[in-house]
C-alpha cells in the first residue's frame, strides 16, 4: 500500500514536471516567426515514417546506424515492459501481465534480447566518444556540458539496463524457489546467463531486496530520465517525428522568396502589384536573435541531438574553418532556452539582454564561410536544416547592416550595373559567338 | 567539324523572323564571359546544332539570374536581377530552358516561380541524356577509349536538385572507364565556389576545399576530371594545377566529352 502511494506521487511528480518543461520548450518554439510550409499532409506523414520511424537517413553511416537501430528498437518496445511496471507500481501487483502464460513468456524473454542490444549499443557509443573518440565527437563545440550530457545519457542507459537483467535474474531465481509471491512468469535468456550463477548463492530474503530494489532503480531511473530529456539533447527521441513531419519537401537548392523585399522591387516591373506584406508591421529582414527565426528553425534546433553528422560533411569544417554546422543549431537553442528563462524570470515578456543569437553566440566568420552546398542538410538524419539559419543571417547583414565581406561589394556592384558578377559590359555578353 | 561557326540567333532575331525556338538556351555569366567556360558554352551550342534542335540565346538581353547575390544575403539584388530576366523571358513566351550552370538551372527552376518566371528548366547533362535516350544523339565513345573519368557533382545539380544520374549516363555512353570518388552523388564535396564563395576570399582555416576536392579526385589517378558546372571547372582546374598534375588530368565539362567525343 505505501509503495503504491509512494509509487503515484512519483508518477504524478515525473509526469507533472515533465509537462511543465514541455509545455516551456513550446512555448519557445513558437516565439519564432510563423511560416507557411508548402506540402500536402500525406507526404509529411511519409516522410516522418521513413526518416523518423525508419530511419532511413541512419544508414549512410553504417557502424553508428545498426548501433542505433539496436537502441531505438529496444527503447521503444521494451516500453510495453515499462507499460507492465507501471501497471504493477500502481497496484502494488507482481509482474502483471504473467496471465498471458507462454507469450509472456515469450515477451519477456524477447524484452531481454533487445534490451541485450541497447546494453551493446550504448557500451559501443560510449567507446567511439570516449576511446575511440571519433573526430565529430571532438569539436570543440562539444567541450563542456555536450560531452557530458551525451555521456550522463549512455551511463543511464547502461544502469537501466544493468538493472533490468539483475532484477530478472534475482526475480527467475526466487521464481525457481517459489519464494513467497515470486511464481513461474517470464522466460530469462540474457539475466540467467549473465548474474544465473550470481544469484543461485544468495539467500530468498536478500534477492527479494535486490529484485525490489533493482525494480526501483529502474523506473525511477526512467521517470528521471523523462526529465532529463528537456534539458538535454537527447529530446530528438520525441522532436525528431514532429521535426520530420514539418520537413521541407521542397528542392534542397530552393530558397525562400522574402515578400517583404518583393514589395519593393515589384511595383517597378508591376505597376498594378498589390503589397503581400502589412506595412504597419515591418519586419527586420534577415535574422538577427532566434526571435526573427521561424518556429521549424527553431524546433530544429531543440531537435538536434549534436550527432555531428552535418560537421564532418561541412566542406569549409573539414578544411579547418570555423562554420560548424552542429554549432550553429547548438548556438540557437542556447540562445533560445537563454531568452526562454528571461521570459520567465520577467513576467512573461521578454526584457532586453542587450545580446543577440548572431554577434554574442553565432559570428559573422562563420556565416561567411558557408558554400550553400546542403551536404549538412542532406546529413541530417533528422532534417534539420542550419542552412537556412545561416542564409537568413548573411541577409541581416548584407540588408541591414551592410556588413558583408569587402570583396562582395564588387560582385554587388557588377551586378547592379552590369548585369553579371564581374566587370564585364553587357553589351559584350554574346561576344563569345563570333569568337574562335 | 570542330572549329566551324554555329549560327546561334538570338530570341529578337528569332521573334523577328516570326519564329519561336524549341528551347532557350540560358548561358550564363561565366559562360559569356569566363574564357575558360566559353569553351562549354561552344560545346553546348555545338550539341544543339548537331541534333539540329531550334534554339536560341537572350544575348545581351540576358542578365545574372541572382544566384550569387541571393547566396550571399543580398535578396534586393537578386529580386531585381531575377524580375529583369523574368519580364524579358514572359516577354518572349520561353516555355524550355536549358542552362550550362546548375546555379542557374536551380535558381530559374526553383526561385523564378515565386516570382512569375514558370519555365520548364534543365540542365545541359539532363538534355543532351535526353537526346541520347530519344535516339536524335548518338555517341562516339572512340576518342575516349582506355580513358579513367571522374565525375565530380556539383551542388547545385546533386543535392540540390537530386540529378546524380544524367551526367553519369551520358559518360558512360563513353568507352571509357567511369571512375567514383568516395564522396559522390548525395555525400558529394563541394567544390568551394558555391554561396558567394567565388566572389571573396576564403576565412581562416588549414586547406582550401577545392584543394582538399582536387585532391581526392587525383587519389584515383584519372586522365579526365567531368564536372557540369563552370565554377566547379574553375575551382577543380585550380586544384589540379595546385598538385601540378594538369598535364596528365584535365578537367572538362561533359559537354565537352560529348562534342570531342562527336568530333563536334
Amino acid at each position: 500500500m505505501i509503495s503504491s502511494i509512494l509509487f503515484c506521487i512519483l508518477l504524478v511528480a515525473s509526469v507533472g514536471l515533465f509537462t511543465y518543461n514541455a509545455r516551456k520548450i513550446r512555448r519557445n518554439i513558437l516565439l519564432g516567426r510563423d511560416v507557411t510550409l508548402t506540402g500536402d499532409s500525406s507526404e509529411r506523414w511519409k516522410t516522418m515514417i521513413r526518416v523518423a520511424l525508419g530511419q532511413s537517413k541512419m544508414v549512410t553511416r553504417p557502424v553508428s546506424a545498426i548501433m542505433h537501430i539496436l537502441v531505438y528498437v529496444g527503447f521503444v518496445l521494451i516500453n510495453i515492459e515499462v507499460f507492465e511496471m507501471l501497471i504493477d507500481g500502481i497496484f502494488n501487483t507482481h509482474r502483471a501481465f504473467s496471465f498471458l502464460g507462454g507469450f509472456y513468456d515469450f515477451l519477456i524473454g524477447f524484452f531481454e534480447l533487445l534490451a541485450l542490444g541497447v546494453f551493446i549499443g550504448v557500451v559501443v557509443f560510449w567507446f567511439r566518444r570516449n576511446v575511440v573518440k571519433v573526430t565529430r565527437f571532438t569539436n570543440p563545440e562539444l567541450k563542456g556540458f555536450p560531452a557530458r550530457d551525451a555521456n550522463i545519457i549512455l551511463v543511464t542507459e547502461i544502469i537501466l539496463m544493468t538493472c533490468l537483467f539483475l532484477m530478472n535474474a534475482a526475480d527467475q531465481e526466487l521464481q525457481r524457489r517459489a519464494y513467497d509471491h515470486y511464481t513461474q512468469a517470464g522466460a530469462f535468456p540474457v539475466s540467467s546467463l549473465v548474474f544465473g550463477g550470481l544469484v543461485s548463492g544468495i539467500n530468498s530474503e536478500t534477492l527479494v531486496v535486490i529484485e525490489r530494489v533493482c525494480w526501483w532503480v529502474h523506473i525511477i531511473g526512467i521517470f528521471a530520465f523523462l526529465n532529463y530529456l528537456p534539458l538535454s539533447k537527447h529530446l530528438h527521441i520525441v522532436l525528431a517525428f514532429p521535426n520530420t513531419y514539418y520537413s521541407n519537401l521542397m528542392p534542397k537548392g530552393k530558397l525562400n522568396t522574402l515578400e517583404s523585399v518583393t514589395d519593393v522591387v515589384a511595383p517597378n516591373f508591376d505597376p498594378s502589384y498589390q503589397s503581400k506584406t502589412d506595412p504597419n508591421n515591418p519586419q527586420r529582414f534577415g535574422v538577427k536573435d532566434v526571435t526573427d527565426l521561424t518556429w521549424k528553425n527553431l524546433l530544429d534546433a531543440y531537435t538536434c541531438t549534436e550527432c555531428g553528422r552535418c560537421t564532418s560533411s561541412c566542406p569549409q569544417n573539414a578544411t579547418g574553418k570555423k562554420l560548424s554546422p552542429r554549432k550553429i543549431m547548438m548556438d540557437t537553442r542556447d540562445r533560445l532556452t537563454e531568452v526562454g528563462k528571461n521570459i520567465d524570470a520577467n513576467g512573461g515578456t521578454f526584457k532586453d539582454d542587450g545580446k543577440s543569437l548572431l554577434g554574442d553566440y553565432i559570428t559573422t566568420e562563420e556565416i561567411w564561410a558557408c558554400n550553400t552546398c546542403n551536404a549538412c542538410v542532406q546529413e541530417c538524419p533528422v532534417n534539420i536544416n542550419p542552412l537556412e539559419i545561416i542564409v537568413e543571417m548573411r541577409r541581416f547583414l548584407v540588408m541591414e547592416q551592410s556588413s558583408n565581406p569587402q570583396e562582395l561589394n564588387g560582385m554587388f556592384s557588377n551586378m547592379e550595373n552590369n548585369g553579371a558578377p564581374w566587370q564585364f559590359s553587357p553589351a559584350d555578353r554574346a561576344n563569345w559567338v563570333n569568337e574562335n | 567539324m570542330s572549329g566551324t561557326p554555329v549560327k546561334v540567333p538570338t530570341m529578337a532575331e528569332m521573334m523577328a523572323n516570326g519564329e519561336t525556338p524549341e528551347i532557350l538556351f540560358w548561358v550564363g555569366c561565366s559562360g559569356s564571359f569566363d574564357d575558360r567556360a566559353k569553351k562549354i558554352t561552344k560545346a553546348i551550342v555545338r550539341i544543339l546544332d548537331h541534333v539540329g534542335i531550334k534554339f536560341a540565346i537572350l544575348g545581351t538581353e540576358e542578365g545574372c539570374t541572382g544566384d550569387p547575390a541571393k547566396r550571399a544575403g543580398n535578396e534586393f539584388l537578386y529580386q531585381m536581377q531575377a524580375m529583369q530576366n523574368i519580364t524579358v523571358m514572359n516577354g518572349y513566351g520561353v516555355k524550355k530552358i536549358v542552362t550550362g550552370c546548375p546555379h542557374c538551372f536551380n535558381t530559374i527552376k526553383n526561385e523564378y516561380p515565386a516570382l512569375g518566371g514558370n519555365y520548364e528548366v534543365v540542365h545541359h547533362t539532363q538534355l543532351v541524356q535526353e537526346l541520347i535516350d530519344q535516339g536524335r544523339l548518338k555517341v562516339q565513345g572512340g576518342a575516349f577509349k582506355g580513358k579513367k573519368i571522374v565525375f565530380h557533382d556539383p551542388c547545385y545539380l546533386g543535392r540540390a536538385n537530386e540529378v546524380y544520374e544524367a551526367p553519369r549516363q551520358v559518360i558512360s555512353r563513353l568507352d571509357a572507364e567511369l571512375a567514383e570518388m568516395k564522396r559522390s552523388r548525395a555525400k558529394g564535396f563541394c567544390c568551394g565556389a558555391g554561396g558567394a564563395q567565388m566572389f571573396k576570399e576564403a576565412e581562416k582555416g588549414t586547406k582550401e576545399v577545392n584543394t582538399e576536392r582536387a585532391e581526392e579526385a587525383l587519389a584515383l589517378n584519372p586522365d579526365i576530371i567531368a564536372v557540369g558546372c563552370p565554377f566547379c571547372n574553375t575551382m577543380m582546374t585550380d586544384g589540379v594545377k595546385h598538385f601540378n598534375k594538369e598535364d596528365k588530368t584535365k578537367v572538362l565539362d561533359v559537354a565537352e566529352l560529348i562534342a570531342n567525343a562527336n568530333d563536334l
